[in-house]
């Protein structure tokens, strides 16, 4: 009685009662709970789950892909709400993907629990009793050892079996002497940590989902964009957006600091294959933990740098531009390197400028920078090389509210010109503004004068080095990483066992018969086992060679007659000890065979 | 090869893949005449002798190729399958080609051969080719010689007319040990979903026409079919099932190791991406399939047709879903 528990419809197990619910809120209860723990169940809600992933790949997710969502929205007003509603932009945290899943974990569990339970004393109990009929098993091998004629038969076949036992024992079976009415019997078993297996990759999957629901909770992410030269300091008023888990408090954040020394990219020359094409990308930093030395550090794609504890990783780059705005009278009202997002491969990047203070009325610039400025024959400017050959800067500029006064939160890379009046580029009349570094220009309408420096340093060559550049880093506290992974090796070290540790009872029995005693090798398997067949033909090879009688007697092994017929699916024909030598002598006592006795009944 | 054109090399590589193509297209012919003819062959050996061989590969699913066949007794023999013969020659001889290829492109571009489509599809299908050729010596499984070679063909032509792009450096995000590992293991792990996908394909029809053969009545004549020449479908339900699981085990890995690269590269080794989506939908369509064969009434047809299903979603994952959906997995990582 060893066998695994099994599930009352799994493939193997032997009933099959339809069983009505006994009538009482305990019997539905229990009817409902064996419901949830079968196979079946758990087979429809894996089929399930499958199924209910997939629309998160046809529509934008708002975990994934947060502008694909608006855009969804934009591009299909009508339908967007509906999906909506029907969670078909959050799937994987939707009620019904959840419900599916949670289903399946209460029926993993339920499964797995009393499987723990009864493997537990199944790994301490004895191998089953042998069978009466080896030779009804699908592999079974004989051999007949001579006696002399002093010699006591029984001894003999007490002293085979013996060693066969010890020969089953060192291969890693687990073995139980059956003695008795004439015959000596061992009855051994393997395969246990199949069913470990079982339970460890189904246990380790549980594992996996605590990690990342518990673990979760503790990560944060946030999210920061450094011009060169600039520093940050880690702590919430220094990110742009940040994304704390449930039990992460702001006072959970490691003190450090970060400055951006330096970003370099390279991008392939022209003429070449792949031109244009943007690589090698590094962020230079220096952090400083309190109290600590500075430490210089990399940041690069694949390559996060560990800061105490915290990754940070590299998250985009591209050029801000840094801009001069001067008043009527020459004062500074604006000085700063702003970030410019990047359009396309060549770098043609979008960026705004907002001057709040300092000029009669606020004013708000729409910037375009292109690193290497070409004119298409439509007459508009585009950027036909990543690199800083022919950097210019195109700038609309309005006049008017910026909208920021009243504290409703803007983003810093968008413009709202509702409420304000175009006085350059566009429509208005007069020119954008279009700039080289090192280049000043006036305003419209005499309001000043507008530079755009170059950063370049002394000597350098060309346009090189003449605007900063910015890294949008990312960093990220994660709790939960380390688990997922440690349960998600124990999941795959699992299957490994459950899959191909063959699981596998083996008899040998030696009865005296007269002047000679017969040696019988059975083996059964259970579950899946290709090579048990084999299994037995080297148990019979290896015990029959070591027996004393054995070199004198003709080694005869045969298969049960009649077995040419049996249509059992494991019939197998290899002979033992060559071809050639299936002689009758010491055959089986020749029962019909029957197809797949389950010996697990015998006792 | 210092100082050699990497172009040159690439063109020579371009020009040996359509080779390979071409001697895959010889070897599906060469595989679909066998199976046509082993209808009449079949018919000719005797009935007996092959019942008995399907009971005897029954044994476990084990399918004697050559040398184990002397055990099924002194009258078996077995039919010379020449065409199929001529299939695999073919076939080894196109995978020799297409090795070459490959090695060729990996040496262009100065580091491994799967990085892009085509790449990815040149790669994949080698490994699919060098999976089968490797089986073939334990078992005898050329009736799926038309099936792989036919997927050769179609995913190899296909990818190389659609998608053959230059040698260009790699994006960043590419530029990893586990791009190798990763996508080498995906490589190999649908490699086995496809033999255990032809398998059970086999098993269906071979079903069907078992259960024909059952109703019909003992002494009806017995039907041309080239199914008598291959395993019962329980043997070959058993052989699907043992592909699959070492494929699964291979998915498995390739979906822990790209979590890690996604953890290096992304910043999060979990996201629901796209292609991370497909990935896990495999998973567990083949967890579902194996569950399968463990759950009374589902062995059998519905198991088989996991299998199917799995690897449809496989080529979908593939195919389409590299082509046309949207996600971090064209390589754009950074571009904002
Ligand atoms: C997250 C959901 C699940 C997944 C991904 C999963 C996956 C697997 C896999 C891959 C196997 C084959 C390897 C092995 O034998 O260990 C397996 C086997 C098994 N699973 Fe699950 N499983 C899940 C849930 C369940 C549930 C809910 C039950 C209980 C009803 C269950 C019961 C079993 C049993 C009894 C086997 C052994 C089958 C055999 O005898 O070959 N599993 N499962």
């Amino acid at each position: 009685m060893t066998d695994p528990l099994r599930p009352s419809d799994h493939a193997d197990s032997a009933s099959d009662e339809v069983t009505q619910p006994r009538l009482g809120i305990v019997g539905w209860l229990r009817w409902g709970w064996r419901q949830l723990t079968s196979m079946r169940t758990a087979l429809v809600l894996l089929l399930l789950l499958a199924i209910a992933a997939v629309p998160g790949s046809l529509v934008p997710q708002r975990s994934a892909d947060p502008n694909g969502v608006t855009q969804y929205f934009t591009d299909n007003p009508d339908l967007a709400p509906v999906l909506d509603k029907l969670s078909l932009f959050d799937v994987y945290t939707s009620p019904w993907f959840s419900a599916i899943y949670l289903l399946l974990f209460i029926s993993l569990i339920g499964c797995v629990l009393p499987r723990t339970k009864h493997h537990w004393k199944a790994l301490r109990s004895q191998p089953p009793r042998t069978p009466a009929r080896l030779s009804r098993l699908d592999d079974h091998r004989t051999r007949t050892i001579a006696v002399d004629a002093e010699a006591d038969a029984d001894a003999v076949a007490a002293a085979a079996v013996e060693s066969a036992a010890a020969q089953l024992r060192r291969s890693g079976y687990r073995v139980a002497r059956y003695d008795g009415r004439g015959s000596f019997s061992v009855s051994a078993e393997r395969g246990y940590l199949r069913e470990t297996g079982n339970l460890l990759f189904h246990g380790a999957l549980v594992g996996v989902l605590i990690a990342v629901g518990v673990g979760g909770g503790f990560t944060y992410t946030g999210q920061r964009v450094l011009v060169e030269g600039q520093a940050f300091a880690n702590s919430l008023l220094d990110y742009s957006s940040f994304n704390p888990g449930r039990f992460v408090g702001g006072d959970t954040l490691t003190p450090y600091s970060m400055t951006l020394d330096k970003f370099d990219v390279t991008y392939v020359p022209p003429g070449q294959p792949g031109s244009g094409q943007a690589g090698d990308f590094v962020a230079h930093v220096t952090t400083q933990a309190p109290g600590g030395d500075a430490q210089d550090g990399e940041v690069r794609v694949n390559h996060p740098l560990d800061v105490q504890g915290d990754r940070v990783y590299l998250l985009g780059n591209g050029y801000a531009p840094t801009v001069t705005i001067r008043d009527a009278d020459g004062n500074e009202v604006f000085h700063d390197s702003v970030a410019f997002l990047p359009q396309d491969a060549n770098m043609t990047s979008l960026g705004v400028i907002k001057v709040a203070d300092g000029l009669p009325e606020q004013l708000g610039l729409l910037g375009f920078f292109y690193p290497t400025m070409d004119v298409l024959p439509s007459g508009a400017l585009t950027s036909t090389y990543g690199a800083l050959e022919y950097p210019t800067l195109t700038l609309r500029v309005y006049e008017g509210d910026l909208g920021i006064d009243d504290g409703t939160p803007r983003s810093v890379y968008t413009l709202d010109p509702s409420g304000m009046t175009q006085i350059a580029g566009g429509d208005s009349g007069t020119p954008a503004i279009q700039l080289m570094p090192g280049q000043t220009e006036d305003l419209p309408n005499g309001l000043g004068t507008i530079t755009f420096e170059n950063e370049a340093p002394a000597g350098a060559v060309g346009y090189e080095g003449s605007v900063k550049r910015f890294a949008s880093l990312s960093i990220h506290r994660d709790l939960a990483g380390p688990w997922v992974l440690a349960f998600a090796l124990l999941a795959l070290l699992g299957l490994l066992a459950a899959l191909f540790v063959p699981r596998r009872r083996m008899w040998v029995k030696a009865t005296a018969q007269g002047g000679t005693v017969l040696v019988e090798y059975a083996g059964l398997a259970r579950g899946e086992d290709p090579t048990l067949a084999v299994a037995v033909d080297q148990l019979a090879e290896k015990h029959g060679g070591s027996l004393p009688g054995a070199a004198g007697s003709a080694a005869a092994s045969a298969r049960p007659v009649g077995a040419a017929a049996d249509d059992s699916a494991a019939a197998s024909t290899r002979p033992v000890g060559g071809a050639g030598d299936d002689s009758a002598a010491g055959a089986a006592p020749t029962t019909p065979p029957q197809s797949h006795p389950d010996t697990g009944k015998v006792d | 090869m210092p100082g050699t054109d990497p172009l040159l090399l690439d063109e020579i590589s371009l020009l040996l893949v359509w080779t390979a193509v071409a001697i895959y297209v010889l070897a599906f012919i060469a595989y679909a005449i066998d199976l046509a003819r082993r209808s009449d062959l079949a018919l000719k050996a005797k009935d007996e002798v092959v019942a008995r061989e399907l009971v005897t590969a029954g044994g476990g699913g084990v399918i004697s190729s050559g040398a184990g066949s002397s055990a099924s007794g002194p009258s078996t023999a077995k039919p010379r399958y020449l065409w199929a013969r001529l299939g695999t020659v073919l076939t080894a001889l196109g995978f020799v080609f297409h090795l070459v290829a490959t090695v060729l492109r990996g040496i262009a571009a100065e580091r491994v051969p799967w990085s892009n489509m085509y790449e990815f599809a040149m790669t994949g299908l080698l490994l699919i080719i060098a999976v089968y050729l490797a089986v073939l010596t334990r078992y005898d499984l050329r009736f799926l010689g038309s099936l792989m070679t036919g997927l050769a063909v179609l995913l190899l032509g296909g990818a190389t007319l659609a998608f053959h792009v230059e040698v260009v450096p790699l994006a960043d995000p590419l530029k990893s040990v586990w791009l190798v590992v990763h996508v080498f293991v995906a490589s190999l792990a649908t490699a086995l979903f496809a033999l255990a996908f032809g398998l059970s394909v086999v098993q269906l029809i071979q079903t069907r026409r078992e259960r024909k053969l059952a109703e019909a009545p003992v002494d009806a004549e017995p039907k041309r079919s080239f199914l008598r020449t291959v395993p019962n479908a329980d043997a070959l339900e058993s052989l699907a099932y043992r592909f699959a699981i070492v494929g699964f085990i291979f998915w498995t890995f390739t979906l822990i190791a790209g979590s890690i690269w996604a953890n290096d590269a992304w910043g999060r080794f979990w996201g629901f991406d796209t292609k991370e989506v497909w990935t896990f939908v495999i998973w567990v369509l083949y967890a579902g399939y194996i569950h399968a064969r463990a759950t009374r009434g589902w062995r059998g047809t519905r198991s088989a047709w996991l299998s199917i299903i799995g690897f449809t979603a496989v080529l979908f994952n593939f195919t389409i879903v590299n082509v046309f959906f949207k996600g971090l997995h064209a390589y754009s990582g950074l571009t904002t």
